[in-house]
């Protein structure tokens, strides 16, 4: 069994999103808390900006919920810098038990997991989950200077600028966390970090598939099944390979980075990718969403993309993960 | 994933990235590489009106477009202008100063000597080293040949 079905289900209490100006002029834009107009923020280097609106947002999402830094038993996050140093320098500020987390894109479901693992287990009554990433301190690290003149290929994907955190408690009148199903490393041998869609997408199949097996439930038990950021391309390949395995996710399932941005427009490829791509649109639209009641069931997919440059530059492919998590408004 | 093996997955995932727009991207290469080279043009007749020798001339052109190139990045226009001309404003010298000005920008936050200079080269360098040492090579050749 790949999949945990939580006996006290944790309830989400708080969540909180901050985004940069770009997200804050896409299609999602009503369901974000706070828009940056500036995505330097005030800080001196785009890594101190990133670990500004991680924190931030951690903040906020304590204070959505009246809470206080010593109400949090731990705080579980991770981002996509060399050695996670935005959460770590996030967390230096902020004084609660830390476990860090580097998932790449798949940080937020990542952490809803194990976070509600460690309070379902009585390890803890509240936990904080969060994740960020940011478009230019990404770039940097990966691909290239910002003012150096490229064309970017049409299966490349735009890092989201932003940050999301969730509150997780073992008291709370929900909606909950009912089932995690912890993916494991898929490789088909992808080995071009433009078009990552396609290194994850198999990995998301599999999760998914273990998810369906492990629970009995079918997409027809979802309202929406939501993968992190596969992209136009990688959400292409899924319906289309999840179909010839017996799967119909044809009107259920879409993407985060499919969402968040309007490709046409905003000129962002293949869609949005970065830990923030699911944790923003996870906080903001669906967890809204859901609270309305336009959702009773959904099944969040974050996808990572497990390489580095030094690796991908020695020839080898792109691991490709998933962790699934489900939101219910009912204990399961 | 089981009906479907690796090398089968590479060549379906292929197909589902669009092609890019050659018949598009070569005409915007030639018309933005073009226009960078007449005003290179433009800036060779200038400075041989104004009495410049021929050795003069062309490391004044350079010069020149190599600031220019410099000053746009600067600017943020640059990159911009990359996006729309592709290999038309990559392969002249002012597509050498932008791949140069660029990460010196970029990294200016970690200090002028690990961030500016050591990272100054990063995206030139492999064109220098490859570019300095086949000229070497060429010498070399054109020497032996000439000799013999």
């Amino acid at each position: 069994m790949q999949t945990v079905k939580f006996q006290n289900p944790p309830s989400i209490v708080s969540t909180y999103t901050i985004v940069g100006p770009k997200e804050g002029e896409g299609p999602l834009k009503d369901y974000f808390d706070l828009i940056l107009e500036d995505d330097m923020w005030g800080q001196e280097s785009f890594e101190k900006a990133e670990s500004k609106i991680q924190e931030e947002a951690i903040k906020s999402a304590l204070s959505n919920g009246n809470l206080a830094n010593n109400d949090i038993d731990y705080l579980i996050s991770g981002d996509l810098l060399n050695q996670i140093i935005t959460s770590s320098y996030t967390a230096r500020q902020l004084s609660i038990p830390f476990y860090g987390l580097y998932g790449a894109c798949s940080t937020m479901t990542e952490a809803l997991s194990l976070g509600a693992m460690l309070v379902d287990g009585g390890f803890a009554k509240k936990v904080i989950c969060a994740t960020s990433s940011h478009f230019s301190s990404a770039e940097r690290q990966f691909r290239f200077p910002l003012e150096y003149g490229s064309q970017r290929n049409f299966s490349s994907q735009w890092t989201v600028t932003g940050a999301g955190a969730t509150v997780l408690s073992a008291d709370g009148n929900g909606p909950y966390v009912t089932y995690a199903t912890t993916g494991k490393i898929v490789d088909m041998g992808i080995k071009d970090a433009t078009n990552m869609g396609a290194a994850m997408a198999p990995a998301a199949m599999d999760t998914l598939i273990s998810h369906f097996n492990d629970t009995g439930y079918s997409p027809a038990d979802y309202d929406l099944i939501i993968s992190g950021d596969l992209g136009i391309i990688g959400k292409s390949i899924v319906i289309d390979l999840m179909q010839k395995e017996g799967f119909d996710l044809s009107e259920k399932f879409t993407d985060c980075g499919v969402e968040i941005f309007d490709h046409k427009n905003q000129d962002t490829h293949a869609g949005g990718s970065g830990c923030a791509c699911a944790a923003t649109v996870f906080n903001g639209y669906i967890y809204k969403e859901v609270l309305k009641g336009s959702f009773s069931r959904v099944l969040l997919i974050a996808t990572g993309a497990l390489h580095s440059t030094t690796i991908n530059q020695q020839g080898e492919s792109i691991p490709g993960i998933a962790h699934a998590v489900t939101i219910d408004i009912n204990k399961g | 994933m089981e009906n479907m093996n690796k090398k089968e997955y590479q060549r379906y995932a292929e197909q589902r990235v669009p092609k890019p727009t050659f018949l598009k991207n070569n005409t915007m290469a030639f018309v933005v590489g073009g226009v960078i080279c007449v005003l290179g043009q433009f800036i060779r007749n200038w400075l041989v009106e104004n009495g410049l020798d021929d050795k003069a001339v062309a490391a004044g052109t350079a010069i020149i477009l190599v600031f220019l190139g410099a000053l746009l990045t600067g600017l943020g226009v640059y990159d911009k202008i990359g996006k729309v001309g592709g290999a038309g404003s990559l392969v002249p010298i002012t597509g050498f100063s932008n791949a140069v000005v660029s990460p010196a920008m970029e990294f200016k936050t970690e200090g002028l000597i690990f961030g500016v200079a050591a990272k100054m080269f990063v995206i030139a360098g492999p064109v220098l080293v490859y570019g300095v040492g086949g000229s070497i090579i060429v010498g070399i050749l054109h020497l032996l040949l000439k000799k013999g």
